[in-house]
């Protein structure tokens, strides 16, 4: 040990690098690469078991056209599991966003453009959702609750509000057909490409870059991983918490849009049949309960698996009912798997 | 007059009913090393970690060159020049080394982006030049997980340096060392001296204290219980009033 007590560092000349080395490549990304195998071996499968379901183009449209709704939520929950938490109000928040939305655009009648009041609705929307997620996360925060606990508490409580505001009823959108929103957040380009999708690629580079370029993204992981640590050496972690609760909420909110953009139509209990195949696409690409660990990318490849199993199942041959069981088995495989790879990298 | 790198006076601290510090009046001078004692629960670690800012007195001022600050929190105490080597050590155990060095104050561009590389450069430079770990387990880019307990001191030690420090605390670091490290541990408190800077240096082994301290403070049920000079005390005396202020709560 040098006794000198530091100061002033002399300029770097040279870089600190490690040559590329393969084996150390497959360590530090084997859950990305694990989740990435399951996911190219079950491609394989379903290609072998149904190849002309599996070799034409229509099946992939499908998919992104459907999957990006939930997937796109799995985002920001990525986020709050790794930093140890847990966020079980996004469905309902869905819920509350679209009646924020529809409300601003029957109080703001008075505008004559409809592309404004659709715009307006838009941003009364992602507020509502960045709001429900900074009461969750700052009922947690003050009141030091587990967040499971108070988020399914408040799951039921916007639902419930969800359904006392819209009395139950459900609106047709068919306005916000003729705004350029439209085409915006659900139309195709080229008539086959959903831009759906092309918001959930570009949720998953901004959650990409915020988790590993950015002070947000590695705050996150310092709590998940230690919280008392992070909390020691000034990390504040109340606040970083509930930025991540804001984010699930405002990206829970856009879903909510996506989908009843998607079908023209509010449905108040939107939203109600996501909250297992969200959580599930988190856990499936790697991201540990036990917090500090997870990637963004292994969500969307989760998320991808997920989403295709269902059409698989029936275009494989077998009845619906085994869609369940087949998610189930490939789950509880997944996480065996992702356990034994992070002990293997240790 | 002497100005005081860091004067407490009349702190105290309750936790609801407990009161675990009590008109605590503390001075730690420039290019001085402060020995706390005391036995478990006597208070030390809550002193410690009022004066990081990680809790805040119930009552009391404090004073840093002179200047009071109120309102301490760990970033204002960081800015100050407090560094802290914790008990516990502040790690996270499954992120990379460079992570660690750089906990709670990465290096990045005005809108929160990080700099890695300029990061794990850092990092490099500190464990092979200042530390001298040249183990291929301790690179920037290894998980602090895997470390022996030597090499985790050794990573919260060097973050602690890092940063220019002016007061550096070290709560409990002889913990769970082999004797070896110990050694290398007090003569690294003494480098801190010879650096001119000042250092309060919390332990249960009085040997250690003694050998490197140039003042020490004995706490007991949070008050401040006693001060000694090791040169004008011998260990053996000292020993002796340690024990019976833990069993009769005072020094004579």
């Amino acid at each position: 040990m040098n006794s000198q007590t530091n100061a002033t560092a002399p300029e770097i000349t040279q870089h600190y690098r490690v040559p590329f080395s393969l084996r150390r490549f497959f360590r530090t990304n084997s859950t990305q690469l694990g989740i990435l195998g399951v996911f190219l071996a079950l491609w394989l499968i379903f290609i072998i078991a149904a190849p002309k379901t599996f070799l034409s183009k229509q099946i992939y449209f499908a998919f992104m056209s459907s999957i990006p709704f939930f997937a796109i939520m799995a985002i920001p929950l990525t986020t709050i599991v790794i930093a140890k938490e847990m966020d079980l109000s996004f469905p309902s928040t869905m819920g509350m966003g679209m009646v924020a939305f529809y409300y601003a655009y029957v109080g703001t009648a008075f505008i004559p453009n409809p592309t404004i009041r659709v715009f307006l609705a838009i941003v009364a929307s992602l507020l509502t959702g960045a709001l429900i997620g900074w009461l969750n996360g700052f009922i947690i925060v003050k009141f030091g609750l587990p967040s499971m606990v108070v988020t399914i508490g408040t799951q039921f409580l916007w639902r419930g509000a969800d359904l006392v505001l819209t009395q139950g009823g459900n609106f047709s959108l068919e306005y916000i057909k003729q705004t350029i929103f439209y085409p915006l957040l659900v139309g195709k380009i080229g008539g086959y490409f959903p831009m759906q999708m092309v918001w959930l690629i570009v949720a998953t580079i901004v959650g990409w870059v915020l988790m590993n370029r950015h002070k947000f993204g590695a705050h996150i992981y310092l709590i998940g991983d230690n919280a008392n640590s992070a909390e020691l050496m000034g990390i504040n972690t109340g606040r970083t918490r509930i930025q991540a609760f804001m984010l699930v909420g405002l990206v829970a909110a856009f879903a909510g849009l996506l989908y009843s953009f998607y079908v023209a139509y509010f449905w108040p209990t939107v939203g109600d049949g996501y909250m297992l195949s969200t959580l599930a696409s988190v856990f499936l690409g790697g991201t540990s309960v036990f917090g500090g660990v997870g990637t963004v990318l292994g969500t969307f490849l989760g998320a991808f698996i997920i989403g295709s199993i269902e059409a698989a199942t029936v275009a494989v041959g077998l009845t619906g009912f085994w869609t369940q069981f087949i998610y189930g088995m490939i789950i509880v495989i997944s996480v065996i798997m992702h356990t034994y790879l992070r002990k293997r990298a240790d | 007059m002497e100005q005081y790198r860091l004067e407490l006076k009349h702190v105290s601290k309750s936790f609801g009913e407990v009161k675990a510090l009590e008109d605590i009046n503390f001075q730690l001078g420039r290019n001085e090393i402060v020995g706390l004692l005391g036995d478990n629960g006597a208070g030390k670690s809550t002193l410690i970690k009022i004066i990081t800012g990680y809790h805040q007195p119930t009552s009391g001022e404090i004073f840093f060159n002179g200047q009071k600050v109120d309102h301490l929190t760990v970033p204002k105490a960081r800015q100050l020049g407090v560094e802290t080597v914790y008990q516990e050590r502040a790690l996270a155990e499954l992120q990379t080394l460079w992570r660690n060095i750089f906990l709670g104050r990465e290096i990045t561009s005005k809108l929160g982006f990080l700099d890695i590389q300029q990061m794990r450069d850092e990092t490099h430079r500190l464990m092979s030049q200042s530390m001298g770990f040249t183990s291929h387990a301790v690179v920037p880019d290894s998980r602090v997980g895997k470390y022996s307990g030597g090499e985790k001191q050794g990573v919260a030690i060097v973050r602690a340096l890092f940063f220019n420090a002016d007061i550096v605390i070290l709560d409990e670091p002889t913990m769970g060392l082999s004797l070896k490290e110990t050694a290398k541990l007090v003569n690294f408190v003494k480098g801190i001296k010879q650096a001119g800077k000042s250092a309060i240096f919390i332990d249960h082994n009085i040997l250690h204290v003694y050998n490197v301290a140039d003042r020490v403070v004995v706490i007991d049920r949070g008050k401040v219980a006693g001060e000694f000079m090791p040169k004008n005390i011998g260990l053996t005396e000292l020993m002796d009033k340690m024990v019976r202020v833990a069993e009769t709560g005072s020094l004579n």
